[in-house]
C-alpha cells in the first residue's frame, strides 16, 4: 500500500440473511482510494454501494475479505479520527442549533478545524443560531458537510450530499469539494447526479448487483463504453438492432430505441437499409450517464480496471 | 497521546454531550410537558386534594412515578426517534463512545427527575404540611435519582426495539398500569389483596419502597427492596445491550 493509499478494500464479500434467505451484497470487491482524488461511486439501487459505505465505515461487521482505512481497521478510534461522513440518512437532533451541533462534533475530534471559519466557508455563519429544523433542505445538507468537515478528515465519505441542493448550493458545494481535494483529502461520493460525478470524479468506481464493473477515470470509462447515442422510432426489434456491426447494447425508451454505439454512421446506415421508413432521429455523444446505463444494461458485465 | 490528556478529551466528549442532550430534551415539549406536568398534577390531584393524611407518603410515590416516566421516555422515545432518523448511525461513524451518548441522554432525564421531585417536595412542604429534615429530603431526590436507573436501562433496551411511532404508545402501555399497580397512585395497601401481592414484584413499588424508608415514612431496613431493584437493573441492562446488539447487526 503506498503512502498515498488511504483505502485499500481487498476480495470484500458481505452476505444479509442465513440459509435460503442469503443475500450476497457484495462479491470479491476490490477499491483503492487515494489522497487527493475523488472517487465518484455509481451504481443502481441495489448495487451494493450503501453496504460498501459501511462496511468502510467499521458500521458492520467484516465477513471476509480485507479492508484498510488509513491503515487502520475500519471502524477504529484512529479511523474515526480521521474519517468525515455525511450518511444518506444522517439525521441530527433537528432542534439544536448549527453551532451547537458543530460544537458537539468537533469536541469528538482530537484536531478539529476551526468552526467559525468553516461556517464562512460553507457560507454558514449566519445560520449558526437557527435550529436544523428551521433550515430549507440545501442548507441542512451543508450543515451535515461542515459536521462531516470539523474533524479535519483525511478521508471523506459522502452519500448522496447534494441532494435537495438547488443547482447554485450543488456548484458552491462542488468547489467546496474542490478545495478538499486539492487539500490532499481522499473523497468517496456516492451519487446518482452524473453531471456530479463528471464534474468532480478523478475516477468512477461502478457497481452492480454486489460486483464492481469498472474502475477507472471518467474519460477512460467514456473510451471504454459506447461514445455515441442514437436515439429513433423503427419497426425494427431490439434483436436485429443488437446484429448489426458496432452496436453496443439497445434500449427501447418510451417507444423509441436508444442504441449505443461507437461509430453511429456506420450503424445508422445499416438501420436504415434495414428499415428505410425509420423516424425520429437523433444522434449524440455519450455522456458519463449514457455511459453508466450501457454499462449496467450490458448482458456480459465483468470487471476491468484502468489500464 | 497520554493518559491525561486522553481523560481530559473524554471528559470533554461527555461534558458537550451532557449539554446537547439537556437542551434537546429541553426544547422537545412532547417529552417536557408530560414528564413535568403529569406526575406534578397525579400528585397535587391524588395527595394534596384526594386523600386526605398521605401528602409525605404520595409524594414518594408520585416523585417515582416522575423519575421512572423521565429516564423511560427520554431514553426509550429518544433512542427509538434517533435510531429511525439515523443519528445513531451518524454517531456511530465518528469517535464518539457510546458511554458519553448514553450519559447524556442519563444525566438529562436525571435532571427531569430532579425538577419534578423538588417541585412535589416544594407542594408538599407547602399544601401537604410535610416535614422532613435537610437529609431526608436529600435522601428522597438521591433515591429518585439513582432509581431511575434500571428504567433507564428498560428505556434503552425499548428504544432500540421499537419504532419511533410505537414506542410512545408501548411505553405508556407499561408505564401507566405499572405506576398503578405498583401503588403509585394508590397506595399499595389500599389496593386488593392480589394487587398487593403483585405490586411487591414491581420495580417501581420498591424505588417507592426506599423512598419511604430514606424519608422516614417507614422505618425499616429496605434490604429486599434494594435486593430486587439490583436483579432488575441487571437484568434490564442485559436486556438493552442485547437490544443494542441485535439493532446493531441490522444497521
Amino acid at each position: 500500500m503506498s503512502s498515498d493509499t488511504v483505502v485499500k478494500v481487498e476480495n470484500l464479500s458481505h452476505q444479509y440473511g442465513a440459509g435460503a434467505g442469503t443475500f450476497a451484497a457484495l462479491d470479491a470487491v476490490d477499491v483503492q482510494l487515494e489522497a487527493g482524488q475523488v472517487t465518484a461511486l455509481l451504481g443502481p439501487n441495489g448495487a451494493g454501494k450503501t453496504t460498501l459505505i459501511k462496511l468502510l465505515l467499521g458500521l458492520l461487521p467484516l465477513q471476509q475479505g480485507n479492508i484498510s482505512v488509513l491503515g487502520c481497521a475500519p471502524g477504529s478510534d484512529r479511523a474515526r479520527q480521521r474519517t468525515g461522513v455525511m450518511l444518506q440518512a444522517s439525521g441530527v437532533q433537528d432542534n439544536l442549533t448549527v453551532l451547537e451541533l458543530l460544537r458537539l462534533f468537533a469536541v469528538l475530534y482530537r484536531h478539529s478545524q476551526d468552526i467559525v471559519a468553516l461556517l464562512q466557508r460553507l457560507d454558514l455563519a449566519a445560520l449558526a443560531e437557527k435550529r436544523f429544523q428551521t433550515l430549507s433542505g440545501g442548507q441542512q445538507q451543508r450543515v451535515l458537510l461542515a459536521i462531516a468537515l470539523c474533524g479535519d478528515p483525511q478521508l471523506l465519505i459522502l452519500d448522496e450530499p447534494s441532494t435537495g441542493m438547488d443547482p447554485a448550493a450543488r456548484r458552491s458545494f462542488w468547489q467546496v469539494l474542490r478545495e478538499c481535494r486539492d487539500q490532499g483529502r481522499a473523497i468517496l461520493l456516492c451519487t446518482h447526479y452524473m453531471d456530479e460525478a463528471e464534474q468532480l470524479a478523478d475516477n468512477v468506481l461502478v457497481m452492480e448487483q454486489g460486483r464492481v464493473l469498472m474502475h477507472a477515470s471518467a474519460a477512460a470509462i467514456r473510451q471504454r463504453v459506447p461514445s455515441q447515442l442514437i436515439k429513433l422510432s423503427t419497426s425494427l426489434g431490439d434483436e436485429h438492432i443488437n446484429r448489426l456491426q458496432g452496436v453496443q447494447s439497445v434500449m427501447a425508451v418510451n417507444g423509441r430505441m436508444h442504441i449505443y454505439c461507437h461509430r453511429a454512421e456506420n450503424v445508422l446506415r445499416e438501420l436504415l437499409a434495414a428499415d428505410p421508413g425509420a423516424s425520429e432521429l437523433e444522434v449524440g455523444g455519450a455522456d458519463l450517464e449514457t455511459a453508466f446505463l450501457a454499462l449496467t444494461k450490458k448482458p456480459d458485465n465483468h470487471l476491468e480496471q484502468a489500464a | 497521546m497520554n493518559t491525561t490528556s486522553n481523560l481530559q478529551h473524554h471528559l470533554r466528549m461527555q461534558a458537550r454531550f451532557i449539554e446537547s442532550q439537556w437542551l434537546n430534551l429541553l426544547r422537545t415539549p412532547a417529552y417536557t410537558l408530560p414528564t413535568l406536568l403529569f406526575p406534578i398534577m397525579f400528585y397535587s390531584f391524588f395527595g394534596l386534594l384526594l386523600i386526605p393524611g398521605q401528602a409525605q407518603f404520595l409524594l414518594c410515590t408520585f416523585a417515582t412515578f416522575g423519575c421512572i416516566g423521565a429516564s423511560l421516555f427520554a431514553f426509550g422515545v429518544g433512542i427509538a426517534t434517533e435510531r429511525a432518523q439515523g443519528w445513531l448511525t451518524l454517531l456511530r461513524a465518528t469517535p464518539a463512545p457510546v458511554s458519553a451518548v448514553l450519559a447524556g441522554k442519563g444525566f438529562g432525564a436525571a435532571l427531569f427527575t430532579a425538577i419534578v421531585t423538588l417541585v412535589m417536595a416544594m407542594l408538599a412542604a407547602q399544601f401537604g404540611g410535610v416535614r422532613m429534615t435537610t437529609v431526608q429530603w436529600s435522601g428522597l431526590l438521591l433515591v429518585m435519582i439513582a432509581g431511575s436507573v434500571p428504567f433507564a436501562a428498560l428505556g434503552i433496551g425499548m428504544g432500540m426495539s421499537l419504532s419511533p411511532n410505537a414506542a410512545p404508545a408501548v411505553l405508556n402501555l407499561i408505564y401507566l398500569p405499572l405506576g398503578f399497580m405498583s401503588g403509585l397512585w394508590i397506595p399499595a395497601h389500599q389496593l386488593p389483596g392480589f394487587m398487593q401481592a403483585m405490586a411487591n414484584w414491581l420495580p417501581p413499588y420498591h424505588v417507592a419502597e426506599l423512598a419511604l424508608h430514606v424519608t422516614g415514612t417507614k422505618t425499616g431496613t429496605p434490604l429486599l427492596s434494594l435486593g430486587i431493584l439490583l436483579t432488575y437493573t441487571v437484568l434490564f441492562i442485559g436486556f438493552a445491550a442485547w437490544a443494542w446488539r441485535r439493532a446493531d447487526q441490522h444497521t
